[in-house]
């Protein structure tokens, strides 16, 4: 890359649709070089962000700067950032070759370096010799890469990606999840990436933006996000857990029949939830250490999934919580049965009271 | 329960080979009305055409009537009109309609629809009328001239009928929408994603126009215009009502040598070397272009 990446700094961005915002106030700032993903239900107003960012959506107000410079009037065409569209929009009348030289051709650059800046691109993605294809003739895991070769080709210094991989099969996905992460690495541009895959989100990212009802609910590091959701609906969408109604009396908290421990801060609230998530559970066989919550529950439900299984066990007031764990050697079939009474712990280190 | 033990008799291959062709006997048998008309009214009558173009003045077989029409200028002259008119036809209907569908295109869809409507209502009203009311509006006394000279934008009545220009306007109005309809699909297909992705790569909605929208558009643009010359190389009631007989068309001529002369033979030739030249047109367009995109519109 020629030229350096660029921050990104959006400040009190909204958009509203008739009365639904679609983005409410959104400040947001991505540091130069940073892999930030976008992340939410549909609806959420991640793709209209992204939008705004590329030019496509006028928003009502606010301000938007690529490193000094104030863009948000600035017409698409003159905002010099790549984009990657989630149906990839391949010219079908260019050939792969066509296609990533395109932006190459509209900023009057010499056939030859055109040809050789191509080729490169091409190499990049691993589709070497490939630049004669037709669209048509391209697997959908090869139309993802040519769009990206198209995108980068002109070293943008902020490369946009609305759900790229949402077309592909899992197995694809998974590969060029860690493929994309390690070509950012590379080329090091600041990258925005939508997705409404929270596992993806965890996969790719240095921060994540959980969105929802067009604002910004958590911006966080996966880890951060996932240990520490900071309200019920981070700690609902991300990840799978189950919700314990929790019952102040006095300082002490009790949920499911006992009185909790915890090592993370109470949130200042009225309502309050513990967040319990199924790997974070554990079945108790023998004695328990001294920092860990023991409910006591009923086995409802016993669910295999090959490499885990899952456990649903009723609790003393009746909620239900899954626990999962993974299955080696013969532990499967050693499982309480249904009906068994069981011993669920969980760490006081785990034990997240979130307010509702 | 357990299953019943399974037998090679159970596999049903036969059974199942003779449902396949008895399907397909069905679906022949749905088809064969529409078989036997095209038979009746095309098939039959064409293959007449043919033979009675090789029948001579005095009933024996003979090359005389394509003689004919190799030997004298005056066919040369008529087939030299069709194609002038009908490409200029063409080539009007393209500058005219191309523009409008883009129009249509970018419409929100309740306002395209009406739009729609408008440029299909002229064809629910007869052929006839409409070149009529052409001649109405354009003779010397006509509408516009009358108009025209009263506001003073011409002092002489021009002459819009009776000659090429009544043919061409007449005919360019009935033709638009053949235009228009086939061009218009193939817009409304083109993803206004590849429109975004253009632009952010860098290109100006000119070069955006120019380098995607409209290399995209072109199958549904060359389906119109194919269609619209084809139509007009056979076309009858509005070149002859508007040329006034100062614009023959191979058509018109057809239809003289039967009314006026008689001559079957005459006529069917032309007949033929008409079919075989609109066919060979479409022969060579299908070697350029992808009929099936045309149908479709687009993708």
């Amino acid at each position: 890359m020629n030229t350096a990446a660029l921050p990104i700094t959006i400040r009190n961005v909204t958009k509203k649709y008739g009365q639904v915002f679609a983005l409410n106030d959104v400040s947001l700032d991505v540091k130069s070089g940073e892999f930030l993903t976008l992340l939410g239900p549909s609806g959420s107003g991640k793709t209209t962000l992204l939008m705004v960012l590329a030019g496509f959506t006028r928003p009502d107000a606010g301000s938007l700067r690529f490193g000094a410079d104030e863009v948000i009037r600035k017409p698409p065409h003159q905002r010099d950032l790549g984009m990657v569209f989630q149906n990839y929009a391949l010219f079908p009348h260019m050939t792969v070759a066509g296609n990533v030289g395109y932006p190459l051709k509209l900023r009057k650059i010499p056939k030859k370096e055109i040809d050789a800046r191509v080729e490169n691109a091409l190499d990049l993605v691993q589709l070497e010799g490939l630049g004669q294809r037709r669209i048509d003739q391209l697997s959908g895991g090869q139309k993802q890469r040519v769009a990206l070769a198209r995108s980068i080709v002109f070293e943008p210094r902020i490369l946009l990606m609305d759900e790229p991989l949402s077309a592909l099969d899992k197995k694809l996905r998974d590969q060029m999840q860690i493929e994309l992460r390690r070509l950012h690495d590379r080329l090091g541009m600041t990258t925005v990436y939508v997705t409404h895959d929270q596992r993806e989100a965890l996969t790719m990212s240095d921060r994540i933006a959980v969105l929802n009802h067009g604002e910004i609910m958590q911006l966080a590091t996966p880890q951060e996000l996932y240990d520490h959701p900071q309200n019920k609906f981070v700690a609902d969408f991300i990840g799978d857990s189950t919700f314990l109604a929790v019952e102040k009396s006095g300082r002490s908290l009790k949920a499911g029949g006992i009185t909790l421990k915890t090592d993370s801060p109470v949130p200042k609230a009225e309502n309050l939830s513990v967040m319990m998530r199924p790997e974070r559970i554990s079945l108790i066989e023998g004695k328990a250490g001294k920092n860990t919550n023991i409910f006591t529950a009923k086995v409802s439900n016993l669910v295999y999934q090959g490499e885990s299984f899952l456990l649903y066990a009723e609790l003393a007031g009746g909620a239900e919580v899954a626990v999962r764990g993974t299955i080696k050697g013969d532990r499967y079939t050693k499982l309480p049965k249904l009906g068994a009474k069981v011993k669920l712990g969980l760490d006081a280190a785990d034990t997240i009271i979130i307010a509702d | 329960m357990q299953a019943p033990p399974m037998t090679n008799s159970d596999n049903h291959a036969a059974g199942l080979r003779r449902d396949e062709r008895l399907e397909k006997l069905k679906l022949f048998g749905l088809a064969s009305p529409a078989l036997l008309l095209i038979l009746v009214i095309l098939v039959i009558p064409v293959g007449w055409l043919f033979y009675v173009s090789f029948v001579g003045a005095d009933g024996s077989f003979s090359l005389e009537n394509y003689q004919r029409m190799i030997e004298s200028k005056s066919y040369a002259r008529i087939f030299r009109t069709t194609f002038q008119v009908s490409f200029l036809t063409t080539a009007i209907c393209i500058l005219i309609g191309y523009p409008l569908a883009y129009f249509m295109a970018q419409l929100p869809q309740r306002l395209a629809n009406l739009c729609l409507i408008t440029v299909l209502l002229p064809f629910w009203t007869s052929l006839l009328v409409r070149t009529y009311a052409w001649l109405v509006l354009l003779q010397k006394r006509g509408l516009v001239n009358e108009w025209a000279m009263s506001i003073g934008l011409w002092d002489e009545p021009l002459k819009f009928v009776h000659n090429l220009n009544g043919t061409l306007i007449g005919m360019v109005h009935i033709m638009l929408p053949f235009l228009i309809l086939p061009t218009y699909g193939a817009m409304k297909a083109i993803d206004k994603d590849y429109l975004k992705a253009s632009s952010n790569l860098g290109a100006s909605p000119v070069r955006a126009f120019w380098t995607v929208f409209f290399p995209l558009s072109t199958p549904g643009l060359f389906a119109g215009a194919l269609m619209v010359f084809v139509l007009c190389l056979g076309f009858f009631v509005t070149p002859a009502v508007l040329g006034g007989g100062k614009v023959i068309l191979v058509s018109m001529k057809i239809v003289s040598n039967i009314e006026l002369f008689v001559n079957w033979g005459a006529a069917s030739a032309l007949g033929v070397v008409l079919l075989v030249l609109t066919m060979s047109i479409l022969w060579i367009a299908s070697r350029f272009l992808n009929f099936k995109n045309m149908v479709g519109g687009g993708q």
